[in-house]
């Protein structure tokens, strides 16, 4: 079990929370349970999510592992320039 | 995938040298080919036609007396181009700003386009087409356009975001908020508060090079395409599903770039291209003109911003809050959400709270611009940090070492950091000899923070050693500030063999494995991954391969400067077999030798700059001129120092042009004004001093080498830190990016005046 934050406006689409518990061991997982209890959020996948693991920005690696002490955060998939 | 990028540290022989760049020559020679250097034999002129009105429907658009016109050999419409996009939404809108379909939404959009056999007849061609507007009313103005009663850009957009579900549409397509803690509480702990507001004018890259293409496409349903772009494998996907097309069957070849910094992240006429060579069944070459360029390519957010930050007596920031509006062109984007996320992450806040509104405008669609939408909220955080200082009666530097975000702060944007180098940067800039040099009259000095994310993203590399032992090296990503060099680096490190003996090129979509674009800082960070990853694959076949010629297990066979060691006492009496040695055998031992690597390069690592300017202000004409510029940044491992400087003060350069003389400026017919490097001015060498630069080398935990990105931090402090040096030179606060002579001067005037 992982505990995961929400950036502001993604927890209003997940019913008005900003932290989650989920069962998940990789992102790809965290992905699929997130949209399995929250069908809010799958939209929000679609256009892109990244993964914060312990400050560490994620954005592609979906078979990235999430450490059970770690701290998980949900944030935009932003590009650059 | 199966490599560990973790950084390990080791003594570098190539890395951190400054070898000549192999594009060198022909770059100041001419011989470099751009994107409208390629030509076809057939090949015909492409011109476009864009709306005069910032705003109109399109009744009907008649191309007949055009299509009659000799010399013409295809006419195309929206109808050309008919929609592939399945639903997806920011697809449709990259359709829509290629070729407006039901509205021209800003002054410039693409209508029509032609295919001729000269640029003559493309233009009579162009008069002859006839276009029925119905102009309606427009707005341009990013406050303006969020005002109840604003004429509406899209009436199927209602706000996202927002605690309550809109009933009515809105030029706002987004609102997004971060933050942690009690912001009302943390102001009340304050003993200073500064509250201000902020407006930035809208800027273009300004690149030197516009947008060119040359197009083919061929009756079997193929095509190619050569094309001045930052991410060719982007524009053959984002060409091939805007054409209902494969995207196998697109080629796209980059050519070498005349600067891109976001703006050639986005397909505008390649499509209109495209779409008019498969009407024409002949090659179609496409240039855009400067004008063109202007008004219809990617320009950056005109914002407004307002802060409010607060401190006790004692220097620590209790609260802190920003609400930004960015502006978008007509179409969503997330520009407000970067703004707000980027704005306050310098800082190690216990309360924080940023709000961004994506602002519909009838302005070209928004494109990024190195570290997209950072300069402009830095600006407003940055000026008034500086102003906070003032009034707690702290040093600027001091006041920002002490509330400077480190390891273990919770960011503003709201993960926690690991190893940053914000502070780093800071107490060099405090120890910087820059920071003691005299000033003198009108003159002052101004510094600013900046901070900027970093990405990774989808890379493909090959490496091909020849039989004569040296070594090519394809990347996908394009080579926007010398990469070519520090790539063969990172290639004669991994191997051990000289510099001299590799050879870097950019492999076109069908040579190699989809590649991201080069953007987010990310082309040297994630293509040297890929081309370690590469390299040590093909390490380990010519381990393979020394081993088959001396007859020994493989398990016995070491990589070490180049050459293959036996290992173990039963060996002793065997030499190193050198790499040119053991490919000089390939043909025996098993055929061509190559290392492969395709990887999704994560964990960029955030990336700091502190910024330190001198300005001189005259104040009889507002007038003013950089007189010292000096750049700190964390630059992980600077793989060749000489391009690692270049990027430094090619940002500072584009944001002194930024915050002293860029803007577009638009009429009240809602037409742009200045469409041109005369009337929109950037800075020329003439105008800037030379640009100093110190690099921070503090290991990126998660590159072999400790690479970090480069690119665009650079562009993030230069706004602030000169409105700061303005500041102490003249004593007026400016609030109004660019500083303009004008706008200086009038502020000069209202401080006089009292």
């Amino acid at each position: 079990m992982v505990e995961v934050t929400l950036w502001g406006s993604l927890g209003r689409a997940a019913g008005g929370t900003n932290k989650l518990d989920i069962e998940a061991k990789d992102i790809r997982e965290l992905f699929r349970k997130l949209a399995e209890q929250h069908p809010g959020l799958q939209p929000w996948i679609d256009r892109g999510i990244a993964v914060s693991i312990d400050g560490t920005i994620y954005r592609d690696t979906w078979s990235k592992q999430l450490p059970q002490d770690a701290e998980i955060f949900l944030l935009p998939r932003l590009a650059g320039g | 995938m199966n490599f560990d990028p973790r950084y390990s540290t080791r003594n570098f022989t190539a890395v951190g040298t400054r070898p000549i760049r192999p594009d060198g020559i022909d770059k100041v020679t001419g011989r470099a080919r751009y994107g409208a250097d390629f030509n076809m034999a057939g090949q015909l002129v492409g011109r476009i036609l864009r709306s005069p009105h910032a705003h109109a429907k399109i009744k009907k658009i008649d191309t007949s007396k055009a299509e009659k016109l000799p010399g013409v050999k295809a006419v195309i419409t929206a109808a050309d181009l008919p929609d592939h996009t399945n639903g997806d939404a920011a697809m449709y809108d990259i359709l829509d700003n290629c070729m407006a379909r039901k509205k021209a939404l800003y002054d410039g959009h693409a209508v029509a386009a032609v295919a001729a056999i000269d640029a003559r007849t493309a233009r009579q061609a162009l008069k002859l087409i006839e276009v029925d507007y119905e102009v309606l009313a427009h707005v341009t103005d990013v406050d303006e356009a969020m005002k109840h009663g604003a004429p509406l850009i899209n009436d199927a957009v209602f706000t996202e975001g927002l605690e309550e579900k809109p009933v009515k549409p809105s030029n706002v397509t987004k609102r997004s908020q971060f933050g942690h803690g009690d912001v009302h509480a943390g102001f009340g702990h304050a003993d200073f508060v500064v509250e201000r507001s902020f407006r930035t004018e809208q800027t273009h890259q300004g690149y030197i090079e516009p947008h060119a293409c040359v197009a083919s496409a061929n009756a079997d349903g193929t095509a190619d395409l050569w094309v001045c772009t930052q991410g060719h494998f982007v524009y053959r996907q984002h060409c091939a599903q805007l054409l209902g097309m494969d995207a196998s069957k697109l080629r796209v070849t980059s050519s070498e770039i005349g600067g891109g910094f976001g703006g050639k992240t986005h397909v505008w006429a390649e499509p209109v291209a495209l779409a008019l060579s498969r009407k024409a069944g002949r090659p179609v070459k496409l240039v855009m003109t400067r004008d063109e360029v202007f008004r219809a390519s990617g320009p950056t957010s005109a914002t407004s911003i307002d802060v409010r930050i607060g401190a006790r007596k004692d220097g620590t920031i209790t609260a802190a809050e920003a609400t930004l509006r960015y502006s978008c062109g007509p179409y969503a984007g997330s520009w407000a959400e970067v703004g707000a996320m980027t704005s306050f992450a310098c800082y190690r806040l216990e309360n924080v709270k940023t709000v961004g509104y994506e602002v519909l405008v009838n302005r070209p669609k928004t494109a990024a611009y190195r570290a997209p939408s950072a300069p402009m909220a830095a600006f407003a955080v940055e000026s008034a940090i500086d102003e906070l200082a003032k009034m707690v009666g702290m040093d600027p530097v001091d006041f920002r070492i002490k509330n400077a975000a480190q390891e273990g702060t919770r960011s503003s944007y709201g993960p926690v950091y690991g190893p940053i180098g914000i502070g780093p940067t800071l107490e060099a800039v405090k120890n910087h000899p820059h920071m003691k040099a005299p000033l003198g009259k009108n003159q002052g000095r101004g510094m600013a923070c900046g901070f900027w994310f970093n990405f990774g993203g989808q890379t493909c590399t090959d490496l091909n050693i020849g039989m004569d032992g040296s070594v090519s090296l394809a990347v996908g990503t394009i080579d926007v500030g010398g990469s070519r060099a520090s790539l063969s680096l990172i290639a004669a490190e991994e191997l051990g063999i000289a510099y001299e003996h590799v050879k870097a090129v950019v492999a076109d979509t069908s040579s190699l494995g989809y590649n991201d674009m080069t953007d987010g800082s990310r082309g040297t960070f994630s293509t040297s991954m890929a081309t370690i990853s590469a390299a040590r694959n093909a390490i380990r076949t010519l381990r393979e391969r020394a081993a088959q010629m001396w007859d020994i297990s493989v398990d016995d066979v070491a990589w070490e400067h180049g050459h293959a060691v036996a290992r173990g006492e039963k060996h002793g009496n065997l030499g190193k077999l050198s790499l040119k040695e053991i490919a000089a055998a390939s043909g025996t031992t098993g055929g061509p030798i190559a290392g492969h690597s395709e990887l999704v390069a994560d964990g960029a690592g955030v990336s700091f700059a502190t910024h330190i300017c001198d300005i001189e202000v005259d104040p009889e004409t507002g007038a003013t001129r950089v007189l010292r510029y000096t750049v700190v940044q964390d630059a992980g491992k600077a793989v060749h120092p000489t391009y690692v400087e270049g990027q430094y003060q090619g940002g500072a350069a584009q944001g002194i042009g930024w915050a002293l003389n860029e803007e577009y400026i638009y009429g009240k017919d809602g037409r742009l004004q200045n469409a041109g490097f005369l009337d929109y001015r950037i800075p020329v060498c003439s105008d800037l001093p030379m640009i100093d630069t110190q690099i921070l080398e503090i290991p990126n935990p998660n590159h072999p080498y400790g690479v970090r990105g480069v690119g665009e931090t650079s562009i993030v402090p230069p706004l602030a830190a000169i409105a700061n040096a303005l500041s102490n030179a003249a004593g007026v606060r400016m609030t109004h990016i660019p500083m303009s002579p004008p706008r200086v001067l009038a502020a000069l005037e209202a401080a006089r005046e009292g």
